[in-house]
């Protein structure tokens, strides 16, 4: 019986601290909401920030929410992309969600 | 019960026998699920970010497109706009890009009003002079300049300009002022030499948010040269960028799960000899087909939810605690001013019960499937191989 104990005192060990950590994260995260969300949106606010300042190598990738409509082909339509960033950020699903046929009445009358 | 337990005390005295496979097995597991798990807290949790500050961003940012590129937009559109109902406060901006030579990294430079009010996340003040900056945290370590002293930057004219920081922003909002130099309206304006009566972009504050839309097509119609983006579309970036199923990260986590497939098909295929033989002796001392697959059962659940725990945990750790190590250089890419990330764990459970349904099911399945179907052929054939 001694395997299934050390077994399932591992499992629970490794559970037991996931669920501490999971926990302790939650009320980390409760507490920025209170304090550190407010402060960061007063910021945002007052400065008119619209994007992360992660990546600053371009344009279109310090601000993606404001880069050019064609933003991977910036510099000429077809051109590679130059960033590793450009490759995690993915463009917009192409195509039409909903498509409406309009026939001319004749063309209609005819079928 | 007492045979439920009896059966997993054989399950891991049976892993036990064969420790060094299953060993090597639990590592790739934990290895697997924890690249896997790495991935989704990350992109989760700068999603959350975004999401809960953004809502605080301008209603809408308004562009004037030139030639399809973003080109300064009159002031004149000021008035136009804040003559539309609904439509509150229209404020035009300036700001932009400046290349800092020495360090080779970019700047994002931005001209703020000056307000008596300071902002929490700022050691000193913003600005109020034309000879005064405020500086992100990352520009302040690349200059290695704080509160006090000078900031030396070459304005359009090509002239060295000499800047006294009276404000560095607190590392909690490194996220989004990493590389900020904040001027006054008047001196950003005069820094990069936009003529007056011109402007980068305009920000609107609309008093009711479900007319966002509506507002944003009427300015289009009055307006045609220009580009509204809403809050929502700013939303909807972010969205899109740190989605699990989209870009990079996606092909980051179909490599892992495929790799892991691959394991879970090779244990599945690969049932030994001496495995078989086992099963057939149990069989011959009286174990029904029950037993052997639960017993097979346990040995999948022993190894799987045990490598799914623990490369979870570390996942968890990665991220949240470490900073993600791992991830930064493919994150980082060119971004010379990458901010460490101190990521507030958001954690999504629909997330952590996909992963576990994706990784713990398939091995379990992978794992009895081939036993139940040596465990139904005679044991006689199966001892004698």
């Amino acid at each position: 019986m001694i395997r299934e104990r050390i077994f399932i005192s591992f499992l629970a060990l490794v559970i037991t601290v996931q669920l501490l950590l999971l926990v302790g994260g939650h009320r980390e995260a409760l507490r920025d909401d209170r304090v550190g969300v407010s402060a960061k949106r007063e910021l945002v606010k007052r400065l008119g920030l619209t994007d992360l300042a992660l990546w600053t190598e371009a344009r279109y990738t310090r601000h993606p929410s404001q880069a050019d409509l064609f933003t991977a082909f910036q510099d000429f339509p077809a051109s590679f992309d130059h960033f590793p960033a450009g490759s995690i950020i993915a463009p917009d699903p192409a195509g039409l969600s909903t498509t409406l046929q309009v026939r001319r009445a004749s063309a209609r009358g005819q079928k | 019960m007492i045979r439920h337990l009896k059966i997993l005390e054989y399950a891991l005295s049976s892993l036990y026998r064969r420790k060094f496979k299953n060993l090597a097995i639990f590592a790739v597991y934990a290895f697997t699920v924890s690249s896997l798990a790495s991935i989704l807290f990350l992109t989760q949790a700068l999603k959350t970010e975004a999401a809960k500050v953004l809502v605080a961003a301008p209603a809408m940012v308004v562009q004037r497109l030139s030639g399809g590129r973003h080109d300064l937009i009159p002031t004149a559109y000021v008035d136009t706009i804040r003559g539309l109902a609904g439509v509150g406060a229209v404020k035009a901006r300036v700001w932009g890009y400046y290349y800092d030579s020495i360090n080779k990294s970019n700047y994002t430079l931005l001209g703020v009003e000056a307000e008596q009010a300071e902002l929490e996340l700022i050691e000193g003040r913003l600005p109020r002079g034309p000879e005064e900056c405020a500086v992100g945290a990352g520009v302040s370590e690349a200059q290695v300049a704080g509160v006090g002293d000078d900031l030396l930057l070459i304005d359009a004219g090509g002239m060295g300009q000499d800047y006294v920081i009276t404000g560095r922003f607190r590392s909690e909002s490194r996220l989004w002022t990493n590389d900020l130099i904040v001027f006054s309206a008047e001196e950003i304006r005069r820094f990069f030499g936009v003529p007056a009566g011109l402007a980068t972009d305009l920000t609107v504050e609309i008093h009711n948010e479900r007319e966002v839309a509506t507002l944003a097509r009427k300015i289009k119609r009055l307006l045609p040269d220009t580009r509204p983006i809403t809050r929502h579309e700013i939303l909807h970036t972010y969205e899109t960028v740190f989605n699990w199923r989209s870009g990079m990260v996606l092909a980051v986590f179909v490599s892992a799960l495929a790799a892991f497939c691959i394991l879970a098909w090779d244990k599945a295929t690969g049932i030994s000899g001496e495995e078989k033989r086992e099963i057939g002796i149990l069989k011959a001392i009286g174990w029904e087909t029950s037993d052997v697959l639960e017993l097979k059962f346990w040995e999948g659940m022993a190894i799987s939810l045990s490598a799914f725990a623990a490369g979870l945990l570390a996942a968890y750790v990665h991220v949240f605690i470490l900073g993600a190590p791992a991830l930064v250089p493919i994150l980082k890419g060119w971004s010379v001013l990458f901010p460490p990330f101190a990521l507030t764990p958001y954690v999504d459970l629909y997330q952590i019960v996909v992963l576990a349904f994706l990784t713990i099911f398939p091995y379990v399945v992978c794992t009895v499937v081939p036993s139940w179907k040596t465990a139904i052929t005679d044991p006689e054939s199966v001892m004698r191989g």
